[in-house]
């Protein structure tokens, strides 16, 4: 340790990355810069509001105080089974509809590019598609209630079920297809028998985790009109009944909390 | 119509840098691996927190604090974003290899050089995949929020379908639909640069498989 090795040149100093690579994370971080700066220059923030935000959110506390509980029999009781059903409903309609649009999109077993191009466009699409906006849309053709509502969680939940199985088809290993199809088995068999296993607790989880998501999706929906514990929120925040708001959110904490633990009990159990 | 799409770029990228910045101590602070119980489980039960509630519905909140506009859709999905990130951040850091970070311990580092240098190189790569999935879903949340007032095309899609104007309606879908698809080929195209360490030459050939992830996958 008695004398230090001096630097080496820089040409022959170990570099992780090209210069050309160098430059395209550079260009990212520019242009991130510079999306932050120009969103922060143009953005509309009224000071006025900002300034009496403290007091605003004691005022909102303080109406909160004391939460109406004895409201909760009568009136979110049912639309929170409700909230729960549309996205029960809605998850199991999506998984139907999404699996044979993945099927579809894998193109190990529909080796035609159109075909798998067009099925992609529909779980894009469907994906790009908040589930508000389906729920708008469903409200629109269906009138208010709770169908409209499942219906737009099974169509906004096409898109991400049948992308994620589509991937996980994608994804599976050759050797036990090769085998069944050696011995001649036709196409269904060949699903049933070579990719299904394989795919099982991936589809599974996805199914689990899309349910997850669609109960706290659900319980918006209600502001649009499609049904569940949102439409009670809805009403009790056009009322200015904040003590209301504040009961409707802790049911939305709860069922949320309860479904997370549900899942992770049935996925430590099961997968 | 292009004012309430601008407001809502604004308000995706603004949410997206706070919520990310904002996630990442929580996220570190959320592990298990590295902080004690009585630090880990607070920093877990904020992120749970935030994650629990549709950013719609902390939107709600927040048009009641801060009033309408786009300064309530940027702290509702800031919110979002802290729980999303955040969760998947301390994830990724329970599961990375102890190695690498006893080898640093060993040398006698501090526990900064700790985490810079054991810790989050290993998670980096996730990490940019995190981000730019968020940076997608806040650019989907922020046509939304203005459905209860908090900025963006979200309220004008709201009142033009209250008002049957259904032509309308379907310009600012596939307007949004369009920003959507442009947010994921931009998102893509940053995956690559740090992911695959694409060079900007190399997106714009097409034909180079996307077998990378994969692999990393894999390791």
């Amino acid at each position: 340790m008695a004398s230090i090795a001096p630097p080496l040149p820089s040409r022959l100093a170990w570099q992780r990355f090209t210069a050309a690579q160098r430059l395209a994370r550079f260009a990212v971080y520019v242009v991130l810069v510079a999306a932050i700066a120009a969103s922060l220059r143009s953005v509309e923030i009224i000071p006025e509001f900002l300034y009496d935000a403290p007091e605003q959110m004691v005022d909102l506390f303080s109406r909160m105080w004391p939460v109406a509980w004895a409201h909760y029999p009568k009136g979110v009781h049912a639309a929170l089974l409700e909230t729960i059903h549309i996205a029960s409903l809605g998850t199991l309609l999506a998984l139907m509809l999404a699996v044979p649009v993945g099927i579809l999109a894998a193109h190990r077993l529909v080796p035609s590019t159109t075909v798998n191009w067009l099925a992609r466009l529909v779980l894009v699409a469907s994906r790009s598609v908040n589930s508000l906006v389906w729920a708008l849309i469903f409200v629109g053709i269906f009138g208010p209630g709770p169908l409209a509502g499942a219906l737009a969680i099974a169509f906004r939940s096409v898109g991400f079920v049948g992308k994620l199985v589509g991937e996980a088809l994608d994804e599976a290993q050759p050797g036990p297809i090769e085998a069944l199809r050696a011995t001649g088995a036709p196409w269904l068999s060949v699903l049933g028998f070579g990719y299904w296993p394989q795919v099982k607790p991936a589809f599974w989880s996805i199914a689990l985790f899309r349910w997850d998501i669609n109960v706290r999706e659900s319980a918006v929906l209600g502001l649009v009109g499609a049904g569940g514990i949102g439409m009670a929120l809805d009403a009790a925040l056009n009322l200015f009944q904040w003590d209301r708001v504040a009961l409707i959110l802790a049911a939305m904490f709860a069922v949320v909390i309860a479904a997370e633990i549900v899942v992770t009990q049935v996925r430590k159990r099961v997968l | 119509m292009w004012k309430g799409i601008a407001e809502s770029l604004q308000i995706a990228v603004l949410a997206s840098a706070l919520g990310i910045a904002l996630a990442l101590p929580f996220g570190l602070l959320g592990a298990r691996n590295l902080m004690p119980p009585w630090v880990s489980w607070p920093a877990r039960l904020v992120v749970v927190s935030a994650r629990s509630f549709h950013p719609v519905v902390v939107a709600i909140v927040f048009v009641k604090a801060v009033g309408f506009g786009a300064l309530a859709g940027i702290l509702a999905l800031t919110v979002a974003s802290i729980g999303f990130i955040g969760k998947l951040f301390t994830e990724a850091i329970e599961e990375i290899s102890a190695n690498q970070v006893e080898a640093v311990r060993a040398t006698g580092a501090p526990f900064a050089s700790i985490l810079a240098f054991g810790v989050l190189p290993q998670v980096f790569s996730r990490f940019i995949g995190f981000a730019t999935y968020q940076l997608d879903s806040n650019l989907r949340n922020s046509t939304m929020v203005g459905i209860v007032g908090a900025g963006g095309i979200g309220g004008t899609l709201f009142a033009a379908f209250q008002r049957f104007d259904y032509d309308f309606v379907s310009a600012i879908l596939i307007s949004i639909i369009a920003l959507i698809m442009a947010g994921e080929v931009l998102a893509a195209a940053v995956r690559r640069i740090f992911i695959e360490n694409a060079t900007l030459g190399q997106l714009f050939r097409p034909g180079t498989p996307a077998s990378h992830e994969r692999h990393l996958e894999d390791d």
